[in-house]
């Protein structure tokens, strides 16, 4: 029985201990990327064209042709997406171990406090404080912030771009250096557009999510859906992006595991 | 100007006309071999015994009278392809005849042969020339119908002629044709039934317009001696002229190349207008009837009202004008239209017409026109035939 | 006078759709070439180069002294001789139309020509002279009254020769700048019923909204010309009701080639403005082609707005250049394909637009409105290609007189 753990996990997937939750948004023409100032290179959204449909191009086949930026629609964020990043061992999404593909998550519901106020800022204090209520971060997790955000795709109000900027959601430079040096985590989860805050481009430093997460050989996942279906504890995410030679991050589908209510 | 040297030692004999249909399944091919063969019974000819060839056709695409000789099964030592529609029957006149005086070829058949099948009076205009193509089907693609409405839109109001006018000499042909056993328009034609057609291009109505359709035309030019063995009745040539292209810059035609040359056509006829016992025109529109009647010198143009109403010109008339009904009445079957003028003028003066005989017949004006290449007619030929041996 | 054109009244359904005949095709090589000037809205006609006679219809030498012939413009005054009605044609656009009202005229340059005439003009008049395109994409002369009559543009026989936005739908592909907005309030100054301006980005606001959804005429649309998905939908939608397209993408980054240049901006640009193209032509044209010939508001043109650029290549913005080059090639082909079905394919070129990318471009620049009402001209004219504003003129005209000498002026 030396393969007794699996087995185990393979019985509680059939009968459904435990649960599949999708954490993906649809790949399509229509969802939004990042939006940067239009003298940057911009982030290519998603294209497809088709290629045959049982057609004259392929009698008997369906294809299409599909492009798009490494980081459009649900993505993963690698370790060199970021300039402090650039020199960290193993960052970029070919090379970053399977390990790392499947860890845990811990799940901060920040969804009221997001309603109220789209700029709501996740501080070290706002952390250390919930995990006074929920208890501690555990190590190498992913640590999911639900906003609730993925209810607003499809709406302006997702990117939420007004004319000072985007507005959603993301924490100041003193959460994420307690993320990352006092609670080791594997990455931050996110279902807005970015792990940083729309408005994070004015903080001191600026985009301190992508500048310290990635500097620091962690990750990050983006444009999820779902957050609200998981437990505080005890979900495990499966985040595997695809092997491109040497890139930044991916489109990929994410989801979790967690354990059955009733069974 | 160097005379024109007379036609001796020519003479036109076995007019032959291959019945007309209005539209047909056959090629332009099938016709010319009718025509051929309409020959042959006329003459006991073969294939072998014609020496000269001489073609007319729109619808013989993409051959010419080349691939017409090896298709007949010719063997000609002389031939010729004649493109000039209204004016080819008198220009094929011109030609055999010269070779025929000069030796270059003993027996000339001269022929046009053109079929119409559903559509191709269309396709035929759509490829016609080059100028047409470009510079008038474009403009409402109503061919020659609005180029002679314009020519007659211009010409009324010139010289004072009407549809009234009109209307006389194309009833007069009707009347022709009802003595025609093959023509195709045998319904008598009032002169209301004229003024109350329906208009086509203002102000060309129906009545002014030919029947495109199928048909062959064809004679023969040879020796007075070759034409004695075959037992052939013969006219001669007294007279001819031709000209294109003439008067370009009048800015609307009001007259043809005739009026440049007609002159030297009397004077080398050594006759008259007055001595002619009638006159087959080419009435691709009347008109080109009316303005032949003023360059012939039948009459000025300011007077053709006043001359149209004191001619009768039918069978019987003071000047039989086109007396198997011409195309107007017996049918346009495309450039045996243009030989109609000399087939049916050397009928009436060797005595067997389709028909009516004109009496006492004598002495015949041809007149062709042809090409409309744009904005006019631009091919005209003019013909005096007078009977030589009738047997 | 003419009839005012009055708005179109709804369809019956039970009517079949009268199919879009161009009228007869065949030309020579000449009447081509005479094509391209009437297209460029210029009246010309062949002028010996040796004894300077005028000539036509069409010819490769001069009918008076067998001289070599060129193409110039003319005085376009005339005087009708004759005139006809054509009741009666075998010709199918012809028939659909017939009666139709032609004639000859004396020009004042010379030669005589059979014309289109305008309904107001007798023989015996003075008429001004107009060289245009006919829906097959083919010179007509046409005869004009002299002097402005009522409503002379709504002459039925003058609307089959200009793509007149007057009573007609509009769809402008990008909405979210000043040019597709300076072109919505043109279009329905013209007398255009609607116009749909299209967005290629329904959650992302953009100036000029409040503006253009206030407008009565104005719908805003969901169109993205680099989505094929989004184009399908909106011709699924709306593809029956177009009646005239104009194409505004643009997407201009300055770049060199081998030095500042962006490969993603080159992709960015023909992904939008080329092969959007493209997928325009695929949505809009077939519907567009099947009601070429549908009344009053018929389809009647495809429009593309493009730099002038693309003509020669330009310094610093060598990615601009290409696409629109890349524009102007595949809108030849289009026309080409159109010119079967009886729609209009026209070229709008700009010089650099008075916008946000050119800020360091040195005037003169062209703005947005002046683009607009290139635009109008050329519908309501039935051009080919129009130039927007001074700095598209002169490389044009110095473009047509020396191609590779303003190529290395350009670029160099
Ligand atoms: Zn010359």
């Amino acid at each position: 029985m030396s393969n007794s753990l699996l087995s185990d996990l393979a019985g509680a997937l059939v009968s459904g201990r435990v649960q599949m939750v999708d954490l993906t948004n649809t790949l399509s023409p229509d969802f939004p990327v990042i939006v940067l100032p239009p003298e940057f290179g911009q982030c290519a959204p998603f294209r497809m064209e088709k290629v045959s449909r049982y057609d004259e191009n392929g009698p008997a086949w369906y294809w299409n042709n599909i492009s798009m930026n490494e980081h459009t629609g649900t993505h993963f964020d690698a370790p060199a997406h970021w300039v402090t990043g650039k020199d960290v061992p193993s960052n970029t999404v070919d090379a970053i171990p399977a390990r790392e593909f499947m860890a845990p998550a811990v799940v901060i519901d920040i969804s009221a406090e997001s309603a109220v106020d789209p700029d709501f800022v996740v501080t070290r204090e706002f952390l250390t404080k919930w995990e006074v209520e929920f208890g501690r971060i555990p190590p190498r997790h992913w640590i999911a912030l639900r906003t609730d955000w993925y209810k607003r795709v499809g709406t302006a109000d997702y990117v939420n771009m007004q004319e000072d900027g985007a507005h959603s959601p993301g924490p100041d430079a003193s959460a994420v250096e307690f993320m990352v040096h006092e609670r080791d985590c594997i990455g931050l989860a996110v279902e807005t557009v970015g792990t940083d805050a729309g408005q994070a481009m004015h903080f001191n430093p600026p985009l301190p999510a992508h500048s310290i997460l990635h500097g620091n050989g962690r990750f990050g996942l983006q444009c999820l859906t779902n957050l609200d279906k998981l437990p505080t504890f005890g979900a495990m995410i499966i985040a595997c992006p695809l092997k491109i030679e040497g890139g930044s991050g991916s489109p990929l589908r994410v989801v979790a595991m967690i354990e059955g209510k009733n069974v | 100007m160097v005379g024109q040297l007379p036609y001796d030692g020519v003479v036109i004999c076995a007019p032959v006309t291959v019945p007309y249909v209005r539209f047909s399944v056959e090629t332009a091919h099938w016709w010319a071999g009718g025509a051929m063969q309409a020959l042959a019974r006329e003459t006991g000819l073969g294939p072998a015994d014609f020496d000269g060839f001489c073609f007319a056709s729109f619808s013989a695409m993409p051959d010419s009278v080349v691939g017409m000789v090896q298709h007949l099964g010719l063997s000609p030592r002389w031939m010729d392809h004649i493109p000039t529609g209204g004016a080819s029957g008198v220009m094929a006149l011109r030609r055999a005849a010269r070779a025929v005086q000069c030796g270059d070829a003993e027996i000339v058949a001269c022929v046009a042969a053109d079929t119409n099948q559903i559509d191709s009076f269309r396709q035929t205009l759509a490829g016609f020339s080059r100028f047409s193509q470009d510079a008038t089907y474009p403009y409402g693609f109503g061919g020659p119908n609005a180029t002679f409405a314009m020519i007659t839109d211009n010409f009324f109001r010139k010289y004072n002629v009407s549809r009234q006018d009109f209307a006389k000499l194309c009833v007069a042909q009707r009347d022709n044709a009802l003595s025609n056993p093959i023509a195709l328009l045998k319904k008598p034609l009032t002169h209301d039934d004229y003024l109350n057609a329906r208009p086509i291009a203002d102000p060309v109505h129906l009545f002014d317009c030919v029947m495109p359709c199928a048909g062959a035309e064809a004679f023969i030019v040879t020796t007075p001696e070759k034409a004695a063995e075959l037992g052939l009745s013969t006219a001669r040539l007294s007279a001819t002229i031709e000209r294109h292209n003439a008067y370009i810059d009048d800015p609307v035609q009001t007259r043809g190349g005739w009026a440049r040359d007609i002159d030297a056509l009397w004077s080398a006829a050594g006759c008259g207008p007055q001595d002619v016992d009638m006159l087959q025109a080419y009435d691709d529109y009347p008109v080109i009837v009316a303005m032949q009647l003023a360059d012939l010198g039948f009459c000025d143009k300011t007077e053709l009202p006043g001359f149209i109403a004191d001619n009768d010109f039918t069978i019987t008339g003071s000047l039989p004008l086109n007396t198997n009904g011409g195309q107007l009445s017996a049918g346009q079957a495309g450039a045996a239209g243009g030989f109609q003028n000399v087939t049916e003028g050397l009928r009436q003066i060797l005595h067997c017409p389709l028909g009516d005989q004109v009496p006492d017949a004598k002495k015949a004006l041809i007149s062709g026109f042809g090409l409309v290449n744009y904005d006019r007619g631009v091919c005209t030929g003019a013909a005096v035939i007078e009977p030589e041996d009738l047997r | 006078m003419t009839d005012p054109l009055s708005p179109p009244v709804k369809k019956d359904p039970l009517k079949n759709t009268r199919m879009g005949h161009v009228s007869p095709g065949l030309r020579s090589r000449a009447a081509r070439a005479m094509a391209v000037r009437a297209g460029q809205g210029r009246f010309v006609l062949q002028v010996c180069d040796y004894c300077c006679t005028a000539t036509y219809p069409p010819r490769d030498r001069c009918p008076k002294c067998w001289g070599t012939l060129d193409w110039q413009d003319q005085p376009t005054g005339a005087t009708v001789m004759t005139e006809t009605t054509i009741r009666v044609t075998t010709d199918l656009f012809f028939k659909e139309h017939a009666p139709w009202r032609v004639g000859s005229v004396q020009l004042e340059a010379g030669p005589t020509a059979i014309v289109h005439l305008h309904s107001d003009v007798r023989p015996g008049d003075r008429v001004r002279m107009e060289l245009k395109l006919d829906r097959g994409g083919n010179p007509a002369l046409f005869a004009m009254p002299e002097k402005e009559t009522p409503n002379m543009v709504d002459d039925a026989q003058y609307r089959t020769f200009t793509a007149d936005p007057k009573h007609r739908r509009v769809l402008v592909t990008d909405g979210r700048g000043p040019v597709g907005q300076a072109m919505a309030k043109a279009l329905l100054k013209a007398g255009a019923r609607a116009v749909f301006l299209g967005n290629g980005d329904t959650t992302m606001r953009f100036d000029g909204e409040a503006e253009m959804v206030a407008h009565e005429n104005v719908e805003i649309v969901p169109l993205n010309v680099t989505d094929t998905n989004s184009v399908t939908k909106l011709a699924h939608q709306l593809g029956g009701r177009i009646d005239i397209v104009v194409n505004t993408a643009a997407v201009t980054r300055q770049s060199g080639v081998a030095f500042g240049s962006k490969l993603t901006d080159l992709q960015a640009g023909f992904e939008s403005e080329v092969t959007g193209l493209m997928r325009l032509a695929q949505g809009f044209g077939p519907a567009m082609s099947a009601r070429s010939d549908d009344g009053t508001n018929s389809a009647a043109a495809f429009v593309d707005v493009a730099s002038v650029y693309g003509l020669t290549g330009r310094a610093g913005f060598a990615g601009q250049a290409a696409t629109a080059a890349a524009r102007l090639a595949l809108i030849s082909g289009l026309r080409g394909e159109m010119a079967q079905t009886g729609i209009r394919v026209i070229s709008v070129l700009t010089g650099p637009v008075d916008d946000v990318w050119h800020q360091h471009v040195p005037p003169p620049k062209t703005a947005p409105a002046q683009i607009a009402k290139s635009v109008i001209d050329a519908l309501t004219r039935g051009l080919e290609i129009n130039c927007a504003g001074d700095a598209a003129k002169d490389l044009f005209a110095r473009w047509q007189a020396d191609p590779f000498l303003t190529i290395r002026e350009e670029n160099q």
